[in-house]
């Protein structure tokens, strides 16, 4: 479903500022695969996101989704096999409209926008219907501002208009760490029953060990630009925060206090 | 008194559609486009033109449409495909549209006086001292409900989330870059149109008559969103209108005070904009502090605020 191959990303280069972001990285996911990525900051974990979402393109190297080399293909073209749910609640959905306008645009992400209505009497019974997966009542709050909503109920929504038009890839950029622990725990839980629901490939950031290890089949983890470790499905099963966390002292050689803090 | 205010409300109706046009950049897209002044004034200058040259009036006026339309999008594309940020591509715009608009003039002024115009029609379809206003509320009227409409389509939404959230409407596969170019080419072609319209009006086009005009513009948004409110796109637009028509009245109130002339009307509209943008605030301030004594007084503290 998704190819990464020797994908080599650098920033600011020729200057003293120059940083690998992405180090040669080969990634393959099989349909319905779910691969829980961890890593310190600067690790390489959101450029990693950003070519594949089509933000960035790589210096090098190529990414095929669904069969076809979208390496160099504008965002917008290539939004239509994947979705996403970014790190802060304001930032996948419009405030000024509508919870039932932010869904009639994550509903047309498929489709030619054409002149006819965004929210008709039809589809909005489809978007209630989606609304009630969620359990948070919003679907007896179609016409309110999303702006109105809280955090929780924004990432939830996120999620949602994400995910219900069946994406190729859903890309996961740390979508619960802006939320307190129960709102998280709730994201959480929202997300393992839709990916496993709609049988979505999913790549989910986080910095929550726990987290990487409940969800998803795979897990890798990334520093300095490269995948240092990986976990197959059966190896992931038998890890444990304490074994990852020693995996990682052993790649990096001891030492490394601020990235083990940085981690847990 | 009567009639200067009779005039107000008929060119306050016409300046609408042009308010409507600012409303569509300045607060669906979030996009402060300059371009109006320069717009205005080509819609003026290509329906004249026409109509001068014994071009029906209708046409002349549906032409000005799809000038406006075109320096729009050349504001938009000079903004997304040529990086210029918003401000400047649509001070650009504005410069080379002087230029242009003399050309298609070939004159600073053209008369009309003489001319069969929309509004010399109006007056033989319709022989009332009424016709002009009836007829431009109920054509301004369609204009808000169509732009209304539009608004809830898919395109519509989309341009309205460009303004909202970027990055999150192109992450659902729309291509921002050109709804912002198909909102400003909408939003100028509304302003050309008005401008043809006001110039049959007035009888005349000018080459200078579009300076200022998007102070206007943002003038009747503002005071009509104080007035009216925003929490619909219905609402919206029609405080929009609203605000145009307050305007207009608002200014020739102004000019009747002994000491401004004609001349200060861009100062008096300068303040205008001012008063209500600060005013709002100011009131929304006190009411706060207010609120905050009374509640110091029922928890039966001594005031410390």
């Amino acid at each position: 479903m998704l190819e990464m191959n020797q994908i080599f990303k650098v920033f600011y280069e020729g200057t003293p500022d120059e940083k690998i972001a992405l180090n040669r990285v080969n990634l393959s996911m099989k349909p319905g695969d779910f691969v829980t990525v961890i890593g310190s900051n600067g690790a390489g974990k959101s450029t990693l996101m950003n070519v594949i979402s089509g933000k960035l393109t790589p210096d090098m190297g190529t990414v095929t989704i669904d069969g076809t080399n979208m390496t160099s293909l504008a965002e917008h073209k290539r939004a239509s096999k994947i979705g996403r749910v970014f790190q802060d609640p304001m930032a996948g959905t419009a405030p000024a409209m509508t919870i039932e306008e932010n869904l009639a645009l994550a509903y047309n992400r498929t489709k030619t926008r054409t002149l006819a209505f965004g929210v008709t009497k039809k589809r909005r019974d489809f978007y209630r219907e989606k609304l009630e997966m969620l359990h948070l009542g919003l679907e007896n709050r179609l016409q309110a501002k999303v702006g109105l909503l809280s955090g929780g109920e924004r990432q939830a929504l996120s999620l949602l208009m994400a995910t219900f038009t069946d994406p190729k890839i859903l890309l996961l950029d740390e979508h619960t760490a802006a939320l307190d622990p129960s709102r998280a725990e709730l994201i959480t839980n929202l997300t393992k029953e839709i990916v496993d629901k709609l049988g979505l490939t999913t790549l989910m950031v986080t910095h929550n060990m726990q987290q990487a290890l409940d969800l998803g089949n795979r897990l890798i983890m990334m520093d300095k630009g490269q995948i240092i470790f990986t976990a197959n499905e059966a190896e992931k099963r038998r890890l444990t925060v304490e074994k990852l966390l020693a995996e990682f002292q052993k790649i990096k050689g001891g030492g490394g206090l601020s990235d083990r803090s940085l981690l847990s | 008194m009567m009639t200067a205010m009779f005039g107000a409300m008929e060119s306050g109706v016409i300046y609408a559609i042009m308010a409507l046009g600012v409303y569509l950049s300045f607060r669906v897209l979030d996009f402060p486009d300059l371009t109006v002044d320069g717009s205005f004034v080509t819609g003026g200058a290509v329906a004249s033109i026409m109509i001068v040259n014994g071009s029906d009036p209708f046409t002349a006026t549906i032409a000005a449409l799809f000038a406006g339309f075109l320096a729009g999008c050349a504001t938009g594309i000079l903004h997304t495909k040529g990086g210029i940020n918003p401000l400047l591509s649509g001070i650009l715009m504005m410069i080379a549209l002087y230029s242009i608009n003399l050309r298609i003039m070939g004159k600073p002024n053209v008369p009309l006086l003489a001319e069969e115009t929309v509004m010399t029609k109006i007056n033989t379809w319709f022989a009332s001292e009424w016709s002009v206003l009836l007829f431009m509320l109920v054509l301004t009227l369609i204009i808000k409900f169509v732009t209304d409409l539009f608004l809830k389509t898919e395109v519509g939404l989309s341009l309205r989330a460009v303004g909202d959230n970027e990055g999150m409407v192109r992450s659902f596969s729309a291509n921002t870059g050109w709804m912002k170019v198909l909102g400003l080419g909408l939003s100028n072609a509304l302003v050309a149109f008005s401008g043809a319209l006001v110039a049959q009006y007035n009888g005349f086009n000018d080459v200078g008559m579009g300076i200022g005009m998007i102070v206007i513009g943002l003038a009747s948004v503002i005071i009509g969103e104080a007035v009216i409110g925003h929490s619909s796109i219905a609402r919206a637009t029609l405080a929009v209108v609203v605000g145009a028509i307050l305007y207009r009245m608002i200014v020739t109130l102004a000019l009747r005070i002994e000491f401004l002339d004609t001349g200060d009307m861009k100062l008096i509209t300068a303040v205008i904009v001012i008063i209500a943008l600060v005013l709002p605030k100011m009131l929304d301030r006190q009411k706060a502090a207010a609120r905050k004594k009374k509640r110091l007084q029922q928890l039966g503290g001594s005031s410390h605020a």
